[in-house]
């Protein structure tokens, strides 16, 4: 783990690190306006129930364009992305519990909402009623 | 804390003699291989922090919208798409000049490097002024946090006279609004009477008239009567995760602006360039949480 | 460039006098207040956290004694029931944030990790001052909290208490972020060190154990902490902006506070642990005079409690609203986590079979540990098991359960840690009788204090009550006069070392005959660690060091066979 050099395709000189060429930088560039005008247009599609899965798809798209070039990930040692992976691995492991911990007692919570109403709420629509646009 | 403080680490040798090494090699170090491998790990661990800090507001996130999603539903409507998305794009060219900017550090091309800095900076301004907008326009209608979002205090008009007022003003509000419209429904039913060729008109009248926000432009408390409960929440996660992500871009900005400082001194060449490659990796991280954040707040359809 | 000019020992123009070391080489307050050298911040950390420890210890003797009797020992206008409730608070949460959790990383970590690895600094000198320098600015802000109008919640902060009390929430929140942001710097600092500065010759497994518990704590702090952070933050939004996600009245979850708050919470007390379990394989290995036994084992089980640390923190939560499904996962996954330190356990002792046991105060600590720590990491299980916790939840048996691991654990693990590496920070010996004799007095107050507690706790006296029925009075009178014995022998064990800075006879470089690279050089170091950067041997391996009477303490011997390789098991 203490070797220094490991430096993969260098196009330029040999450096401390590698160099990204423009090309890349731009090519990163446009694919992420692209993608950003995409799920903008998406959005407004409705397409029901996958619409989140489809933003967060697109975003996580995104987002791995940033991670590989942008932030050099894929010219850097396969440690750093691991490690990246390994941290995202933790959050998922957050979230999921605790989501599928909650959703467990909204039963009770939801007993608890309806006993207590305050004046507007009875006139409000029932909360499943998504708003028309 | 931020990276400013850690970039430091990645400068100056203090010592007179530098026995050959360059004077940025900091002398517990063998290397400026190993100093910059050092840095970069390091940096790449202050980016882990970052991204299990935010993840406790994802988390909050997504357990209030998969419980509530109709209050997800209703609120994001008071989120401007546009500005959401030129922010978006302000971020990702911002990345692009940083990109670039690392680069040029990387080549020893001076005068670009400093550019790059100063339009990454400009445009790290942008977004925080178009940030600003967006909440002052929110701030205008009400829509504050907790028990001082209008939103709130319109289901709890017991809590206070000045929530009662607001409720009796704003159903006094309503009802006018009713009535008005039940003049132009008037009006406009006799007129068809007469044209028949134009049924849209109805409709296009019976839709403003449901209270829908979009429709109005007047802004007043009513439009607000048909929130669902505790719609106030996700003021609360949307002021603490943009509010928070601000506050990012904000050291973003003087750390940049202490690279951009040290670039015009001369300090940056391929030989030493860390700082700029770590700052540019923090910024990168701003911006994909913004990646993020952009569509879970402001592209909420269904 | 930088408010912080250092003015250490690299700049002053190298003392040349062969004499001076770090502690000599250059004097005045900025030259401590800003030195980079780790030595230096390592022993500004030691007198930092020992004055929190004093702090949280007269605390918690305030409450022994208001709970000599069931009504409570001080009227009610000295110690009143919501001020029994601050005196709680402020135990835990200055034990907690401001003590144990920095204790031997920021300590003795920072002073032994570098010279472990033969470097002359860790990898971020800078960092590591301002980490030094947010462990202060945290610990001032407890201080507002406690010296305004002090806290009430429990360091724990449940909501919606948390969100109501008029106590200075705010102030002690601000100091657990900033104390957050100490600990992660420190982790970030050891993790970048031990990845890039080890130097040729000392592969992953050839370090000593005592890096890699500081790399899995340090593992824990750079994951687990920022999640405290945003907890902390949160909470400050709720009383600030009254965001409202964790106020049922706003349509919020208090669970959700809880969740977030764990699942930090529970990799701290791995945080607090593992670094104590790297000092005890360092000190069985060194007083038993033979390699650790077990050696890998040791080091993945320090990696496998780090992780599977991760994955219990609902079994805080069993009793709190939480679901049942969950509560059964993480019931089934805490006893996963008691494995690896069960393996530690049994390694330590199987390294003592057959080895030369050298009794020394360290190793008296240590032998401590062994017990105590088996007593704490048993009882953990009965708390891990979710029917019986539901019995033994918010009573003392957890109260003794906590303290056995963390003060029987991780806190005599320390003290020995201090001992055995006291006369390489400071070139002195310290007196052996005396050592030994306040060993024993802590180890008897401590038992003391907590064995019954666990009694009744079983039989239902709940924490964090000011007041009790009279059937629990004798337990509550063994346990504070064990309070005063263990404090007595705390300050005892501290009076040792500190006498010895003035009356101990000059260490040798090597008193112990241990063979990890901290050793090699003089006692006290030069401020540059090492002269030349020291050849890498086995940690373990004690084949090649004899016992000079001249200098009382070890030496190489040159006519010690040559070794091939180490070898470990």
């Amino acid at each position: 783990m203490s070797d220094h050099s490991t430096n993969h395709s260098d196009d330029h000189e040999h450096g401390l690190s590698h160099v990204m060429p423009l090309s890349i930088l731009f090519g990163t560039f446009l694919a992420l306006l692209f993608f950003t005008g995409l799920t903008v247009f998406l959005a407004d599609q409705h397409l029901g129930e996958i619409d989140i899965w489809i933003a967060l798809t697109i975003a996580t798209v995104k987002a791995g364009l940033v991670a590989t070039y942008f932030m050099h990930l894929r010219y850097d040692k396969p440690i750093n992305v691991l490690l990246f992976l390994f941290s995202l691995g933790f959050v998922a492991l957050f979230f999921g519990i605790t989501l599928l911990d909650s959703e467990q007692y909204q039963p009770q919570i939801q007993e608890y909402y309806e006993s207590t109403t305050t004046v507007t709420v009875t006139e409000a629509p029932a909360p499943a009623e998504p708003a028309a646009e | 804390m931020s990276a400013a403080v850690e970039t430091k680490d990645q400068a100056h040798h203090e010592d007179g003699d530098h026995h050959g090494h360059s004077p940025f090699q900091a002398h517990h170090f063998e290397t400026m291989q190993q100093q910059f491998d050092a840095g970069k790990l390091g940096i790449w661990l202050f980016l882990f922090t970052e991204i299990l800090m935010f993840s406790g507001l994802f988390c909050a996130y997504l357990i209030y919208r998969y419980n509530h999603p109709e209050v997800f539903l209703y609120a994001h409507k008071q989120l401007d798409t546009t500005m959401g998305a030129i922010n978006t794009v302000v971020l990702i060219v911002s990345s692009l000049s940083m990109a670039w900017a690392v680069r040029a550090a990387q080549l020893s091309q001076k005068k670009l490097l400093v550019f790059m800095l100063s339009v990454t900076l400009a445009l790290a301004g942008v977004f925080l002024v178009i940030k600003y907008f967006e909440y002052t326009h929110k701030f205008d209608i009400g829509l504050f946090t907790g028990r001082s979002n209008v939103m709130y205090q319109l289901q709890h008009p017991d809590e206070s006279d000045h929530n009662r007022e607001l409720y009796d003003s704003a159903i006094a509000a309503e009802h006018e609004e009713e009535a008005e419209h039940k003049e132009e429904e008037a009006h406009a039913v006799a007129e068809a009477e007469q044209e028949d060729e134009h049924p849209d008109e109805h409709s296009d009248s019976h839709a403003s008239s449901h209270g829908d926000s979009h429709g109005h432009g007047h802004g007043g408390p009513e439009q607000f009567l048909d929130a669902p409960r505790n719609t106030q929440i996700f003021f609360g996660i949307y002021y603490m995760m943009t509010g928070l992500h601000g506050f990012h871009i904000v050291f973003g900005m003087v750390a940049i602006g202490w690279l951009l400082y040290r670039s015009i001194r001369g300090d940056f060449s391929s030989e030493y360039f860390g700082p700029v490659d770590y700052v540019g990796l923090y910024w990168h991280l701003v911006d994909l949480i913004w990646i993020y954040l952009f569509p879970l707040l402001y592209l909420i359809r269904s | 460039m930088s408010t912080i000019t250092p003015e250490t020992q690299t700049a002053t123009g190298h003392n040349d006098d062969p004499s001076s070391n770090y502690l000599t080489c250059t004097s005045g307050f900025m030259s401590w207040a800003f030195t980079l050298d780790h030595k230096r911040i390592g022993v500004m950390y030691l007198v930092g956290i020992f004055a929190a420890f004093f702090l949280g210890g007269v605390l918690a003797l305030m409450l022994r004694m208001h709970l000599l009797v069931p009504g409570g020992l001080f009227p009610d206008w000295m110690v009143s029931l919501d001020g029994y409730n601050q005196l709680f608070t402020l135990h835990g949460a200055v034990m907690t944030f401001l003590f144990i959790i920095p204790s031997i990383p920021g300590s003795l970590g920072n002073f032994v990790l570098p010279l472990m690895v033969g470097a002359k600094d860790v990898a971020f000198p800078r960092m590591n001052l301002a980490s030094f320098h947010l462990w202060v600015f945290g610990a001032i802000f407890f201080l507002i909290a406690l010296v305004t109008t002090g806290l009430d919640t429990g360091w724990t902060f449940y909501t919606p208490y948390s969100i109501e009390t008029q106590t200075n929430v705010i102030a002690a929140t601000i100091g657990a972020f900033i104390l957050g942001f100490s600990s992660i710097f420190t982790g970030l600092n050891f993790i970048v060190t031990v990845n890039t500065m080890r130097p040729p010759g000392m592969t992953w497994f050839k370090m000593p154990l005592f890096m890699w518990a500081i790399y899995a704590t340090a593992i824990i702090q750079i994951l687990a902490t920022p999640v405290l952070g945003i907890t902390l933050l949160l909470l400050m939004g709720e009383r600030l902006l009254g965001i409202g996600i964790f106020d049922p009245s706003m349509g919020g979850d208090p669970v959700l506070f809880q969740h977030f708050f764990w699942f930090y919470s529970h990799p701290a007390v791995y945080i607090m642990i593992l670094p104590a379990m790297g000092i005890m394989s360092e000190l069985m290995s060194v007083y038993s005079r033979k390699p650790i036994f077990g050696y890998t084992f040791i080091a993945y089980s320090s990696i496998a409690i780090a992780l599977l640390g991760f994955l219990v923190w609902g079994h805080h939560m069993f009793v709190s609203g939480q679901s049942p499904m969950a509560a059964v996962i993480f019931s089934g996954l805490t006893f996963s986590v008691s494995i690896p330190s069960a393996i530690k356990v049994f390694n330590w002792t199987a390294t003592m079979y057959k080895g030369s046991i050298n009794l020394a105060t360290p190793m008296c600590y240590a032998l401590s540990f062994i017990f105590l720590f088996s007593i704490g990491g048993l009882t953990g299980l009965f708390l891990g098991a979710l029917a019986t916790d539901i019995h033994l939840h918010d009573t003392y048996f957890v109260v003794a359960h906590f303290h056995y691991v963390m003060m029987g654990g991780t806190v005599i693990a320390f003290v020995g840690g201090l001992y055995h590496w006291w006369p390489k920070m400071f070139g002195v010996m310290y007196n052996e009788f005396f050592g030994r004799l306040f060993c024993a007095v802590v180890f008897f107050g401590f038992n003391l204090t907590f064995l019954p507690q666990f009694v009744m706790g079983s039989r239902g006296m709940p924490r964090r009550y000011a007041t009790y029925v009279e059937e629990y009075q004798i337990f509550h009178v063994l346990s504070t006069i064990g309070a005063l014995t263990l404090g007595i022998g705390m300050v005892g064990a501290m009076a040792v070392l500190v006498v010895s800075l003035f009356k101990g006879r000059k260490a040798p470089a090597n008193p112990w005959g241990a063979a990890t690279l901290e050793w090699t050089c003089t006692s006290p170091p030069p401020y540059y660690n090492f002269e030349h950067a020291p050849h890498v041997d086995s940690p373990y391996d004690y084949s090649d060091l004899k016992y000079d009477a001249q200098i009382g303490g070890y030496v190489k011997d040159p006519n010690a066979p040559k070794k091939s390789g180490s070898d470990h098991h």
